[in-house]
């Protein structure tokens, strides 16, 4: 037997043009945690995709415990002892717990034999894993946490001995975050191997045994990560030095230019969303909300971008009231100087079967520069937006590309670019870099504290609490829809972690 | 209207309504495996052509059925090869099936048997059977029950038993067995049935053949049982209405049975209403009936739509996400 659970040699695989795989050698050692690290796009998920069976590699051989394995599809991936924890779930929504974890292995032609067995053998896996599930819980009202310990149990269920999760944590809240290490932990010490997935570095320094690193297609490089340190893995993922600690001066904050007062949203259902959110956003400051996803700051943030109608509260914009109660008009805030980043570029920030071009003017595709007639002046708008990818080092540097085709990180910069150069008094953000590799994010920052330094006011929403630590001048903590609590950049990570916990009462009545 | 009447309409209710649940049912297939087959209508009318000139020729229903069910079938596989092979638009590929049926039907009518796009009048032995339930002549006399049992649910047509059969057992089928969970999945979420290791080409085949049978054989009960031959575009709009049935009935072959009873007593109802004068419908015009089952999908369909749930993957070629 090999002590290897998995070698790759020379792996090769193109997309068209596109050269994701370049003579891919990898070793994972058995019963291990090991880290695959590399920016969005370097080809760690078709890697691995390969390796599930997905897709098929051009050339290149695979070996499981030493034997030459000819993995032609995801059947034969699951024979070999391989499963796989996708990014976005492969979960089927409105089944049961109970037909996920059969879908594909269900024994006999008629279920009844078999969910028999499932039922038993799923207690058997969630006492001897500590992951609860209640097996006829539908998929679709869970938290994602738990539909993550589905997916994994669905691999275990299938015997695998070796499992691979891409990006697993992206979706989690730091909690559950944590009890997915825990898990993890315990698959290794039940002799399992794992292949974690991710770009973010301190999942990799917190858990991993070894750790391999890949940048444009290419292995760059393997580590054990005791004797790595985060610094030397950012630059082998970029190829060079990055700043991960943003440097900005003290903030100097003048008038102020957004004022929220008793701001209540309640939803479509007629649930509170927003409870009576008062704060104001001076000029040359970043204020930052902080909290759990789901606790409000989407609502508020679309509340206060004219997306939403708020319930009752006031907004004041420069100096003049908005009325926030009625449809909502992002047009008219975005005329009276306000500028907002959707949290969810896919779905309110780009339309992604547009050219670049399109894009990077939407919203402001009234403006006379882009024609003086009821007709686009199509010159001038492919003008403009080659001057901004040019600013922003958007690429592949082609206006006339789909924007589909362009990596997360570019379609963000795509959309800050669009909003940031309309020069706004007032900047609102969500979820600044969500998806977005480091090398992105370093240069995102940088241009937030740019546009703060220039006078603007910026309001930031992050669920990384480092995003808003590291960028904020205050932050605002939000737990069920009220603000929990004001602190400054400099408080404790516990601190602040607790009020997202909602615990806030209870340290004041200790103080 | 007294007892007699209701049975009649009952009875009706029922053979009209066999078409519609059977298309409903095929339609069930394909699209909870996410195919969306607007083409029902058409391969009901080829199925129905194919049934009646194979019966005529050959004088032999059986045969009849088994041509029926094998254009339908075929005409499912184009659909199936644009829309799964190949990820063409659903809608467009099920759209072509119904207009080639439209006019093929005619066309090789015409050539074939030159009665003007019919086909030939069916002998006995080339129409469906019927059957008569054990004892149904000795409790005629109960009753009440003796005509309900004798007159209602007896002397049916095989096929007419083998429709309603269809319902329970679509249902065991979809939720009781491993074919049924993984057709529910493929048309639910794809990507999942791929990770598992299952063809989610193989799936989404084996259901539009499924359907493709089904509606061969609500063709074949057009032309072979309910007419006694081919007319030119016999299939008058049912293929449409068993699919608004199928998403008014929310894609549950139980509902399914419920909505197309609805559809076809309201058929009945204005069939019956053309020879005899009911009590209330008498100041109604006969073209306000027979529009009625249409009027009715209209509503519904406008005003339920909104609470329905399709398939999520319905309509949507699987393309590995890259």
């Amino acid at each position: 037997m090999s002590d290897f659970a998995i070698e790759l040699k020379g792996i090769d695989k193109r997309f068209g043009a596109v050269h994701a795989n370049k003579n891919i050698n990898l070793k994972v050692a058995k019963g291990t945690i090991h880290g695959i690290i590399g920016e969005n796009g370097a080809g760690k998920s078709t890697l691995m995709s390969i390796l599930y069976g997905f897709y098929q590699a051009d050339s290149g051989e695979i070996f499981i415990s030493g034997q030459k394995a000819n993995i032609k599809d995801s059947k034969a991936a699951i024979s070999a002892g391989i499963g796989m924890v996708h990014q976005h779930f492969m979960l089927v929504e409105n089944f049961s717990v109970l037909e996920n974890i059969m879908l594909g292995a269900e024994e006999s032609a008629i279920l009844t034999k078999g969910i028999t067995k499932a039922r038993a053998e799923l207690k058997r896996l969630e006492e001897q894993y500590e992951m609860e599930v209640d097996p006829d819980a539908i998929i679709e009202e869970l938290p994602v946490g738990v539909q993550q310990r589905v997916e994994i149990l669905k691999a275990i269920y299938r015997k695998a001995d070796i499992l691979i999760l891409d990006e697993p944590t992206g979706v989690l809240t730091p909690p559950e975050a944590d009890h997915l290490f825990r898990i993890l932990a315990q698959l290794k010490e039940q002799g399992k191997t794992v292949i974690l997935i991710t770009h973010k570095l301190r999942e990799i320094m917190a858990i991993t045994d070894e750790v391999s690193v890949m940048r444009r297609g290419e292995m760059v490089a393997t580590r054990k990560t005791s004797e790595t340190s985060v610094e030397e893995l950012a630059e082998l993922m970029v190829g060079r030095r990055v700043l991960l600690h943003v440097e900005k001066g003290e903030a100097k904050p003048g008038e102020v230019k957004l004022s929220v007062r008793n701001l209540t949203v309640r939803d479509s259902r007629g649930v509170t969303m927003v409870d009576n959110v008062s704060f104001d956003v001076r000029a040359g400051e970043i204020v930052g909300i902080a909290g759990v996803a789901g606790n409000g700051q989407s609502e508020l943030l679309e509340a206060i971008a004219g997306m939403r109608p708020a319930t009752s509260g006031t907004v004041t914009l420069n100096g003049q009231p908005v009325d926030i109660t009625g449809p909502g008009d992002p047009a008219d805030m975005r005329r009276r100087g306000l500028a907002h980043v959707p949290e969810d570029r896919h779905h309110t920030g780009l339309v992604l079967k547009f050219e670049e071009a399109e894009n990077a003017m939407l919203g402001y595709h009234g403006d006379r520069k882009f024609g003086q007639s009821f007709l686009l002046d199509v010159e001038s708008v492919r003008k403009d937006a080659m001057d901004k990818i040019e600013q922003y080092d958007i690429r592949p540097p082609n206006p006339r590309l789909k924007t589909a085709n362009f990596s997360g990180g570019n379609q963000q910069k795509i959309v800050l670019a669009r909003e940031m150069e309309r020069n706004p008094d007032v900047l609102i953000i969500g979820q600044p870099t969500r998806g977005v590799d480091v090398g992105a994010i370093e240069f995102i920052h940088k241009r937030i504290i740019e546009m703060r330094d220039q006078g603007k006011a910026i309001l930031l929403v992050s669920v990384e609490l480092d995003e808003i630590r590291s960028l904020a001048d205050r932050i605002i903590v939000m737990f069920a829809g009220r603000i929990a609590g004001e602190r400054n950049p400099d408080a404790s990570e516990g601190e602040i972690g607790l009020l997202m916990a909602g615990v806030e009462q209870k340290l004041e009545a200790a103080e | 209207m007294d007892h007699n009447t209701i049975i009649v309409l009952l009875q009706s209710t029922i053979r009209v309504s066999v078409p519609l649940i059977l298309t409903a049912l095929a339609g069930l297939y394909a699209e909870r495996s996410g195919v969306v087959d607007i083409g029902l209508e058409g391969k009901m009318l080829a199925a129905a052509f194919a049934g009646a000139a194979t019966a005529a020729v050959t004088g032999s229903a059986l045969t009849g059925i088994g041509a029926a069910m094998l254009v339908s079938v075929a005409l499912s596989l184009v659909h199936g090869y644009a829309s799964i092979s190949q990820r063409g638009d659903q809608i467009v590929s099920g759209t072509a099936i119904n207009f080639i049926a439209a006019g093929a039907t005619v066309i090789l009518g015409q050539a074939w048997f030159a009665q003007g796009g019919r086909t030939p009048a069916l002998s006995a032995d080339a129409r469906l059977a019927t059957y008569k339930l054990p004892g149904a002549d000795a409790v005629r006399d109960v009753p009440v029950l003796g005509p309900i049992y004798s007159d209602l649910l007896s002397g049916h047509y095989l096929l007419t038993y083998f429709a309603f059969a269809m319902v329970p057992i679509t249902w065991w089928v979809l939720y009781r067995t491993r074919f049924g969970l993984r057709l529910r999945a493929v048309g639910e979420n794809p990507g999942a049935v791929d990770t598992a290791g299952i063809s989610v080409v193989r799936m989404r085949y084996l259901a539009v053949i499924c359907g493709g049978m089904l509606c061969g054989l609500a063709g074949a009960y057009l032309s072979m049982a309910l007419a006694n031959g081919f007319v030119k575009n016999m299939s008058a709009g049912r293929g449409f209405i068993a699919l608004a049935a199928l998403v008014f009935a929310n894609w549950k072959p139980k509902n399914i049975l419920l909505t197309c009873l609805l559809f076809g007593f309201l058929d009945a109802l204005s069939i019956y209403s053309q020879n005899v004068e009911l009590p209330i419908m008498s100041s109604i015009p006969d073209q306000a009936i027979q529009a009625l089952p249409y009027i009715l999908t209209v509503v519904l369909l406008a005003g339920f739509i909104g609470k329905a749930s399709p398939p999520k993957a319905s309509g949507v070629p699987y393309v590995k996400e890259r």
